[in-house]
């Protein structure tokens, strides 16, 4: 080997070697890089001694601490369930009425149904419960199955034309596109309906073509709108009256909705989450309009 | 002036095709037709695929070169004195092609930032949707960018500490153009909805198995060069470079085992699945960052920051132990992107040890590279050159802590599918690979064009400036915006549930993402006025043998049977 130069800066001598112009020193590994790569490789080895490490055919060395984090896993989930219970009993066990009356269980309620409500059902219902285009709105306290718990809670379990086996099942016909209307009595109807003080735009037909209206309506919206248009609630059909419109109150959209129908849908979350959670949904849900009202 | 510029250009080209020999040539023409006739029969068994669609961009390129080729392919034969030269007519092919890949991936980065902070910026198309512009922004940038970056800088760097010339004229621009044939490949792909979708090795099997003979071919370079080298000794930085060429191909290759649908499919199916999938892309995905984003550019710094700086390397010895610290190390860390899942814990414990062991060898590199610089600290002060590569040897010490840090179980519970992930990502893109390709570039542009300096030092230092100000806003934006999503995922209520919903999480995380689109932009204006200050120089006309370049060295080995 060729002998090195000294370095002036560092003292230290080059290796002799020399490419394009870059030198190397000959410097020795500083102390400290031994000392870490000593001190991390005994951690390894701790940590191999304790915990699940090296694979020996068909097993592994376990570890003397005998952690594994399956049973890691299945342990907290089990503890953390343990220690809920402690009110997700009593939800379980006590009825609606029984909880409502229960302030405190009821603050639990609140609190743990905001998550849920945000995880699972804001994407369609928005992160308040107040709805939007095709969305009912959950604070108006317009219910088209029946606001009672009970009714709130089958809803979660079965859904809205939902692939669930007894689903709740509802449908507008499009009363235009199938040709069941004529253009002209969609006009017509529609006027009526505005004219039912519920409509944002109030309705600039003439008094003939409301009463007009009026025959349709009794001859194709009854059934499930009921004579008052105040809607059916074990129809999921709803109130015509009120100032709560899905698909938009105003004129356009009214005409669209009798002219192409309606078949929304919600899905069921019997298999997506507890009975528990279904209940305290419900119950969420329901403290939503009550605190609008 | 505009005519002059792209006659300029054009001559250039020409210029270079002329230097191959008629026999190169020849070749040239032949390989082009050949790869042409692959990309007709995938256009033909591919009609309805988006294959076919390849199958035409492929074909359009090669028939485009061969007339770039025939176009000179009359000119008089090279004279041999060319052989007593080092070879670089692909590495400036490969620079200006490294900044155009830098600003296009850049582009598209700011462009994905801003799809989270803003997601209606899609325009309703599935092209321009997240799941297909993340991937053409990561494989843009680290191939794209990163990747040109090492094949120029790596042909440049083992010419002159081989004191070799590349063994031929010929396979060095395969692997050049191969491989931006693959980018472009890949990138068009990702819009198409094409992709196997595992990170960072999205491309499909027929892209995957161009990009093994490209790969191949330019470990055959180094090899063939390295073993007619006039110095007695290897460089280090041949051995990070070598260390990269090598075990991409192996991670490549493994990760990439499929069975397509058809020849005229572009689909195709892992032969891995589940866990073992998850594992083997882990592996390759950790790797990727070892050895392509970490020994290439390793390689790359081995060379430019002791030849800016005028100084010897810190210490021969510390470097080996880096170097066999890091190439045994990495390879066990795979798993610590796995922690907390099906993964046998053995395999995890497996990857978070090795993954602390692993910072020493990783900061022996860093403060190899800062000791060398002592001595040279005045010009670290005034040469923003010299600066960006001390600041992308203090990020690479700082990503690599991070990264040890985060593969500890009980943080890595707190960080995981985070976006600190996402911050300690880019402190290692921006801070450390792309700085330290700024800085080689900026070193390697004047000598290889033959310019005094570059255009504009000053533009240099407005760069330095953006690029570590974009990577600062960015990194603190992800670590802030991370740490609250952990912490938010994680906070339960005194009743056992869950405090916050998903929703809230992401809500809390809007004001992070716009300042983490903000520092990209900053980063991507950074690259841009890198590029004209690149292109002023290139344009310049002033041929000055430029300080601190070659050392005169009038016998080089030359190509053999020459």
């Amino acid at each position: 080997m060729e002998v090195g130069e000294r370095d002036p800066v560092t003292g230290q001598l080059t290796t002799g070697h020399e490419w394009n112009g870059i030198k190397e020193l000959y410097t020795p590994v500083p102390r400290v890089v031994i000392l870490f790569l000593v001190l991390t490789t005994l951690f390894a080895v701790g940590y191999w001694i304790l915990m699940p490490a090296w694979p020996l055919g068909r097993t592994y060395t376990k570890g003397l601490l005998g952690v594994d984090q399956k049973t890691t896993v299945e342990r907290q989930v089990e503890e953390a369930t343990a220690e809920r219970a402690l009110w997700t009993k009593r939800i379980d066990e006590m009825d609606f009425p029984a909880i409502r009356a229960d302030p405190a269980l009821m603050e639990t309620v609140r609190e743990a149904g905001a998550t849920l409500f945000k995880d699972n059902c804001a994407a369609c219902h928005g992160a308040r419960g107040t709805g939007g285009k095709g969305f009912p709105d959950l604070t108006a306290a317009a219910w088209l199955w029946g606001g009672n718990p009970e009714t709130i809670v089958e809803t979660l379990r079965v859904g809205i034309n939902s692939a669930h086996d007894e689903t709740r099942v509802s449908q507008m016909l499009a009363f235009g596109r199938d040709g069941i209307l004529s253009l002209a009595q969609i006009n017509d109807v529609r006027a009526y309906v505005q004219s039912l003080g519920g409509s944002t735009e109030p309705t600039v037909a003439s008094p003939e073509a409301v009463s007009r209206g009026k025959e349709v309506f009794v001859a194709n919206c009854v059934a499930c709108h009921g004579e008052d248009a105040k809607g059916k609630q074990d129809v999921g059909a709803p109130d015509l009256t009120d100032a709560n419109w899905i698909y938009g109150g105003d004129s356009q959209s009214i005409h669209t909705s009798i002219y192409s129908g309606h078949q929304g849908q919600m899905p069921s979350w019997e298999q997506r989450l507890s009975t528990t959670q279904r209940k305290i949904l419900a119950l969420y849900v329901l403290s939503l309009s009550e605190k609008r009202s | 002036m505009r005519v002059g510029v792209l006659c300029s250009t054009k001559w250039g080209t020409l210029d270079m095709v002329a230097q191959l020999t008629t026999g190169e040539r020849q070749l040239a023409i032949v390989v082009l037709s050949l790869v042409a006739l692959l990309g007709l029969a995938m256009a033909a068994a591919g009609r309805a695929d988006p294959i076919g669609v390849h199958g035409f961009i492929v074909l359009a390129i090669c028939c485009g070169l061969i007339f770039v080729v025939l176009g000179a392919y009359y000119a008089p034969e090279p004279s041999p004195e060319r052989l007593e030269h080092y070879y670089d007519d692909p590495s400036k092919v490969g620079i200006v092609l490294t900044m155009a890949w830098a600003v296009v991936g850049m582009f598209l980065g700011v462009w994905v930032a801003s799809l989270l902070a803003w997601p209606d910026l899609t325009f309703d198309a599935a092209w321009a949707s997240f799941g297909r512009l993340r991937p053409a922004h990561t494989s843009a940038v680290i191939f794209g960018f990163g990747g040109n970056a090492l094949i120029a800088t790596s042909f440049h760097v083992l010419q002159r500490t081989s004191r070799a010339r590349l063994p031929d004229q010929f396979s060095p621009w395969f692997v050049l153009i191969g491989y931006n044939l693959f980018c472009v490949v890949a990138a068009t792909g990702y819009f198409m909805g094409v992709t196997q979708s595992k990170e960072y090795a999205e491309p499909e099997w027929y892209a995957d198995i161009w990009l093994v003979v490209v790969w191949v071919t330019y470990f055959a370079i180094y090899i063939r060069t390295l073993a007619r080298r006039k110095e007695p000794h290897i460089y280090v930085a041949n051995w990070y470079y070598m260390a990269f060429i090598l075990v991409v191909a192996i991670l490549h290759i493994v990760n990439n085992l499929a069975v397509p649908v058809s020849f005229g499919h572009a689909k195709s199916y892992s032969v891995f699945s589940g866990v073992q999938d998850a594992m083997v892309q882990w592996w390759y995905g950790h790797n990727a960052v070892a050895f392509f984003l970490t020994a290439g550019f390793l390689g790359m710094m081995y060379y430019y920051l002791p030849k800016r700086a005028g100084r010897p390397i810190y210490s021969y010895r510390l470097s080996i132990i880096s170097f066999w610290g890091i190439t045994f190390m990495y390879m066990w860390a795979g798993s610590h992107h796995l922690l907390y899942t099906a993964l046998p814990q053995w395999v995890q414990t497996l990857g978070m040890t090795f993954s602390l062991i692993l910072l020493v060898p990783s900061w022996a590199s860093a403060g190899n590279a800062l000791a060398t610089l002592n001595g040279a600290w005045h010009k670290v002060r005034d040469d923003a050159t010299l600066r960006f590569m001390m600041a992308a040897a203090v990020f690479y010490g700082l990503t690599t802590f991070e990264g040890s840090f985060l593969a500890i179980r009980p943080v890595n519970s707190l960080s995981h599918y985070t976006d600190w992930t996402v911050g300690h990502v880019h402190a290692g893109a921006l801070g450390w690979v792309a700085l330290i390709t700024f800085g080689s570039i900026y070193c390697i542009v004047p000598w290889l064009w033959k310019r005094e300096r570059m255009y504009s030092a000053r533009l240099v230092e407005v760069h330095f400036w953006l690029a570590i100000i974009g990577t600062v806003i960015y990194v603190f934006a992800m670590w802030n915006s991370g740490i609250i999503q952990g912490l938010m995922w994680r906070t339960y209520n005194e009743n056992g549930t869950l405090t916050y919903s998903f929703v809230e999480s992401m809500v809390a995380m809007h004001p992070y993402y716009i300042a983490r689109a903000f520092g990209g932009l900053l980063f991507l204006m950074g690259a841009i006025v890198g590029s004209y200050n690149i292109w002023m120089t290139i344009r310049g006309e002033a041929e000055v043998a430029p300080e601190s370049a070659d050392l005169p060295e009038p016998r080089l080995a030359s190509a053999p049977g020459e």
